[in-house]
């Protein structure tokens, strides 16, 4: 029962960060390697903010996210719409924007070990709650409740608005979606920017209870990864419950078997899926 | 042969001639340094012969350097094993490793695969850990030889030669030939009879293989071998970096990229070690944005530029 608690409530912020990565890489086409450093960025922002000025991180959440939509929306159109331009095809897409994003992502984390080398430790709601005779931090529950809040607005914003049709046209397929007249490019510029901007929420939000330092992004970003490909690219549907699964299965292995032993579970996961249901979770098979 | 084929063969032979003849002008600092560029020459060779003509960036060369240099340094320390055999137990384990990881992976997109090996050298970081410190006590592993720096030098040049002669014999074979199609058009390769799988698997491997060695061969130059030391993901990444720098479409390309870097990466370690991580990144952008092709690109692009005026 104890894994089951926190396991989903892990889950549910992992559902976060793997929504952001989505976006960015289901609709704009930009596999984002960069995407853990925009959550360790929002982790940042709300550990200074918390520590200098005592302000919630639930505030600090609406002044991160506009922020980080801005940031992404000029990487998108400054950096990565060249390499739109240049490719001649897919495959050369996602090699450049691999290792353009690859760049990005030590930039990043170059600039926010100078800032700050040290890890972003803060105390934010760490009281203990007891829900089904399971104890949880309350901080955790509030970051799941958000989580989850987040998620919805996401999700009706995509099935029932008008922008939202557009991006999931643009999703479906590029050259289709510009025949009925969408803007792809400015439209996937959308979609890479909210990605970013939720990325960078689930920074916050996670930074209230565990502590990150500037080298994690990376961790973040494998999580992420393998949580959209389970899901199946571009799947929000997929991605909840992969992220879920993953949530699950990690906190099984760490409090039956070892904690250092995480990341061998995620990658164990990431192989069966790779192995046997390589288009993800409720994908079809490509023909 | 014909001329054509005959002069680089003798550049290749001098090169190496006088390669080998460094330790005994330079000693010390110099030979370190030249010993770091030696290894680097050898994996970012290794590297570029799979990754080149496929455009698969494989990121798991820190995970198969760190096989080689772990396996030599248990079998060495706790099993009382020589350092040849276990060498030679490393690259079979990891060439065996990566022919798995191939098959898993390989037949997907590249994405896939970059992903997957992206996470490896920590993945196999965290297992080994584990293993160490449940089954087998933790305790530090010790690689005594007496390799002297000049030793490890000759072994890394005589890998690196052996990638070099690997990649020309791949080249003019019909993998190579193969590869080059799937290169341009794997659809079209797939059409006419090649099996990618196997021929991307095969190369994938071979990295495999020369990256252990490595990993073996440097073991004894640090003497004290822990997990976090020798599963470095760093060290994927800066094979990557000076590869492409140099350019992957020709043999010699990564050759040309690893020494001016790793003169570089040098200093920048000395002077200024916490713009290292910085530095990593703003080179990756530099490739990807202004040479594209390398060095050897960029060098082909003026004369070619420099033709059309005569």
């Amino acid at each position: 029962m104890d894994i089951l608690i926190s396991g989903l409530l892990l889950g549910g912020t992992y559902v976060l960060i793997a929504m952001g990565l989505n976006l960015q890489y289901g609709v704009a086409r930009i596999m984002n390697l960069a995407n853990g450093e925009m959550i360790v960025l929002g982790a940042l922002a709300s550990f200074w903010v918390f520590t200098s000025s005592m302000v919630s991180p639930l505030l600090t959440l609406f002044l991160v996210a506009p922020i980080a939509f801005v940031g992404n929306w000029l990487i998108y159109r400054l950096l990565l719409v060249p390499l739109v331009r240049r490719a001649k095809n897919q495959g050369q897409l996602e090699v450049d924007s691999i290792l353009a994003t690859f760049g990005m992502s030590f930039v990043l984390v170059g600039i926010v070990v100078s800032l700050h080398g040290e890890y972003f430790t803060y105390s934010f709601l760490a009281s203990p709650l007891s829900i089904l005779g399971t104890t949880v931090a309350l901080n955790r529950l509030v970051a799941f409740a958000f989580a989850v809040v987040i998620g919805l607005v996401l999700y009706l914003w995509l099935n029932h608005s008008r922008a939202g049709m557009a991006v999931r046209a643009v999703a479906v397929n590029p050259d289709s979606a510009k025949l009925v007249g969408i803007n792809v490019l400015k439209v996937s510029a959308l979609a890479f920017a909210v990605g970013g901007a939720v990325s960078a929420v689930a920074g916050v939000l996670i930074s209230t209870f565990i502590t990150l330092d500037a080298s994690v992004g990376v961790i973040f970003t494998m999580k992420a990864l393998i949580i959209v490909i389970m899901g199946g690219v571009g799947d929000i549907r997929g991605a909840i419950v992969a992220a879920l699964i993953l949530g699950l299965v990690e906190t099984a292995v760490a409090t039956l078997i070892d904690p250092g032993l995480t990341l061998v579970s995620a990658y164990l996961i990431f192989l069966l899926v790779l192995l046997f249901k390589p288009q993800g979770l409720f994908g079809r098979a490509q023909t | 042969m014909s001329r054509k084929e005959v002069v680089p063969l003798l550049i290749g032979v001098v090169l190496v001639v006088v390669a080998a003849l460094v330790p005994y002008v330079a000693n010390g600092y110099w030979l370190s340094i030249a010993l770091t560029a030696m290894m680097y020459i050898a994996l970012s060779t290794s590297w570029a012969l799979f990754s080149g003509p496929t455009h698969y960036i494989s990121l798991a060369s820190g995970a198969f350097f760190g096989v080689g240099g772990y396996l030599v340094a248990t079998g060495m320390s706790d099993y009382n094993q020589s350092f040849w055999l276990m060498m030679a137990i490393s690259a079979l384990v990891a060439t065996v490793l990566a022919g798995l990881i191939g098959l898993a992976t390989l037949r997907l997109s590249g994405v896939y695969f970059v992903i997957f090996t992206l996470g490896l050298a920590e993945m196999i970081r965290n297992l080994v850990s584990w293993v160490q410190n449940n089954f087998l006590g933790s305790r530090g592993l010790y690689v005594l030889t007496d390799f002297t720096e000049a030793h490890i030098y000759w072994m890394l040049l005589a890998v690196a030669t052996a990638v070099f002669i690997f990649g020309w014999l791949i080249d003019r074979s019909r993998l190579g030939f193969a590869l080059k199609i799937i290169g341009n058009d794997e659809t079209v390769a797939r059409h006419v009879g090649i099996n990618t799988a196997w021929t991307k698997v095969i190369l994938f491997m071979s990295t495999g293989f020369f990256a252990a060695l490595v990993g073996a061969i440097i073991a004894p130059r640090y003497s004290y071998i822990e997990p976090n030391l020798v599963f470095s993901p760093e060290l994927s990444f800066l094979v990557v970096i000076m590869a492409l720098l140099g350019g992957t479409h020709r043999l010699w390309g990564p050759l040309v990229g690893v020494i001016p870097f790793t003169l570089i990466w040098e200093a920048i370690s000395i002077w200024i070690p916490n713009f290292t991580t910085l530095f990593l990144g703003l080179a990756f952008l530099t490739i990807v944005y202004f040479i594209p092709n390398g060095f050897v690109g960029l060098f082909e692009k003026l004369r070619a530029k420099s033709r059309s005026w005569q």
